[in-house]
């Protein structure tokens, strides 16, 4: 069995930041990740991120994602295991991996599950026809793989990611149909909105998709109107003739390990479904499990960066790992979320995190 | 949506907002090497001292979202100035004549590329030469022949 300090699960924006910041202040750190590449979402973010410098704003997503993962495989103090599922956390603080092959046991002093989250899909008839996707795996294909995803694409969700991979479509070449809404409004933040708009690409709101058809691919897809209760409009229908439907409508937290710990879980609509109770530092019910990023509530990356960086220097002072700064920056990582949500854009998540938070510290 | 701008032009090149909405944002202030833009918390939106701006365009390559343009109206005595953020590729040439696009993507006139600032960050910024009353109308650019570029 592997005794280590600190074990974090999931190489994404948290858990790159959670892994550095710990091993910064001292900590021994295992990083395990399950697919074959560090950096999680960020690698298939091209566009510049929003927040402050602090946050890394105005650089791009696979420009942050080089850097973090440059320098946690610099730091001798994290070791990293790649395409490594782990399995299951024990009452007795075991975990269980599956790394190189082998069923592995590692006995960590504490954890962070960054696992991130998954894509919503939705019910319309003939949505398993080739040619639909969900955002991720069209950004996977487009920018991870250098593959175009369809020719003329139509995308479903106005909120930031389905804005944004309609932007990163037309970079690429697709021609971008339009971007179906059901809501009245754009989610996605409006400067994002204005780039498609001034490529001419339509943004259907109130509208929904009500079918695809094709045979034995995508060739088309019947939208409709909504009216103020989200219900179909007679006679609204609209084909649109396109090869590839990509869907953004939403993420869930990816909360297995935390539910199979015994973590205190609760569903909170506001932050993407079921999240843990957790206390100002990340910190579960369980005592020696902490949460950061998408799996403690669906964010952006910023807000999922900052997090990391909180949980493990908080976590490398309880090992005893206390550096000279510690209270002050992570009074400052505090300050960082608290700006990141404290505006208009961030009202759906102060609401969310009001029912979530156990107590405040600090 | 309202893409009003809110900026009132200096005598020069000036830098013209778009960003009218209120997200965690603030690069742009960093950016200034003037000092020229505040944005007081960062979900404010930005706010511009048009007397220390030089419409130098620095702040359009940081911006996130693409919502910083640069606009000089007295370029020449029938031509406004006004630089567009750009991340597609081919890029556009020097003195290449294209479809002057607005805020819908509608085409509203015709633009000839005075300049091609390519930017190590890949937000190049591409000048255009545009008739003086399409200079707060014109905000992208559509190529016209894409055989001939690189």
């Amino acid at each position: 069995m592997m005794e280590i300090e600190l074990l974090v699960i999931g190489a994404g924006p948290a858990g790159l930041m959670a892994a550095l910041h710990a091993a910064e202040a001292g900590a021994g750190v295992l990083l395990i990740e399950r697919s074959d590449r560090l950096g999680g979402q960020l690698i298939k973010q091209t566009h510049k991120f929003f927040g402050s410098k602090a946050e890394y704003a105005g650089e791009r997503g696979i420009d942050i994602a080089a850097k973090l993962i440059d320098a946690c495989e610099k730091t001798k103090t994290i070791t990293i295991w790649k395409n490594t599922p782990v399995l299951g956390i024990y009452p007795d603080g075991v975990v269980t991996a599956l790394h190189q092959e082998k069923f592995c046991t590692i006995k960590p002093a504490k954890v962070i599950v960054a696992t991130g989250a998954a894509e919503k899909t939705m019910a319309f008839p003939n949505n398993d026809l080739p040619g639909i996707y969900g955002a991720g795996a069209v950004q996977t294909l487009m920018n991870v793989h250098g593959v175009l995803p369809a020719k003329r694409i139509l995308m479903v969700g106005a909120g930031n990611i389905g804005v944004i991979v309609a932007y990163q479509l037309l970079q690429a070449g697709v021609e971008v149909a339009g971007v179906v809404e059901a809501s009245p409004q754009v989610g996605g933040y409006h400067v994002h909105a204005a780039k498609l708009q001034r490529h001419g690409v339509p943004i259907y709101t109130s509208h929904s998709v009500k079918a695809a058809h094709g045979d034995p691919f995508l060739e088309g897809v019947t939208i409709c109107k909504l009216d103020k209760d989200w219900q179909p409009i007679a006679g609204s229908d609209q084909y649109i003739e396109v090869d590839g439907l990509c869907l953004a409508v939403g993420l869930s937290p990816l909360t297995e390990l935390l539910w199979q710990a015994g973590c205190d879980m609760k569903y909170v609509a506001e932050l993407g479904g079921y999240v843990p109770v957790r206390n100002g530092n990340l910190q579960t019910t369980e005592e020696h499990i902490f949460v950061a990023g998408d799996v403690s509530g669906v964010e952006e990356a910023s807000a999922a960066m900052v997090e990391g960086k909180l949980a493990g220097m908080y976590i490398a002072a309880l090992l005893g790992y206390q550096t000279a700064n510690y209270e002050p920056e992570l009074q400052l990582a505090r300050e960082q979320l608290a700006a990141l949500r404290s505006g208009p854009a961030g009202e759906k998540i102060r609401n969310g995190l009001s029912k979530v938070l156990c107590r405040e510290v600090g | 949506m309202e893409h009003q701008a809110h900026a009132k032009l200096g005598a020069g090149p000036t830098a013209v907002f778009e960003c009218l909405q209120r997200i965690p944002c603030n690069p742009c202030a960093d950016a200034c090497p003037r000092g020229a833009i505040t944005v007081k918390e960062i979900n404010d939106c930005p706010t511009l001292d048009v007397d220390r701006c030089n419409g130098c365009g620095i702040c359009m390559t940081h911006c996130p979202g693409l919502s910083i343009f640069v606009v000089d109206l007295q370029y020449s005595p029938e031509a406004a100035l006004v630089k567009i953020p750009y991340e597609f590729s081919p890029l556009p040439v020097q003195d290449e004549q294209v479809d002057a696009l607005n805020r819908q993507g509608d085409y509203v006139g015709d633009a000839r590329v005075i300049r091609v600032q390519k930017s190590s960050n890949k937000t190049h910024i591409i000048w255009l030469a545009v008739p003086k009353e399409l200079a707060m109308e014109v905000r992208n650019l559509r190529l016209r022949k894409e055989p001939f570029h690189d």
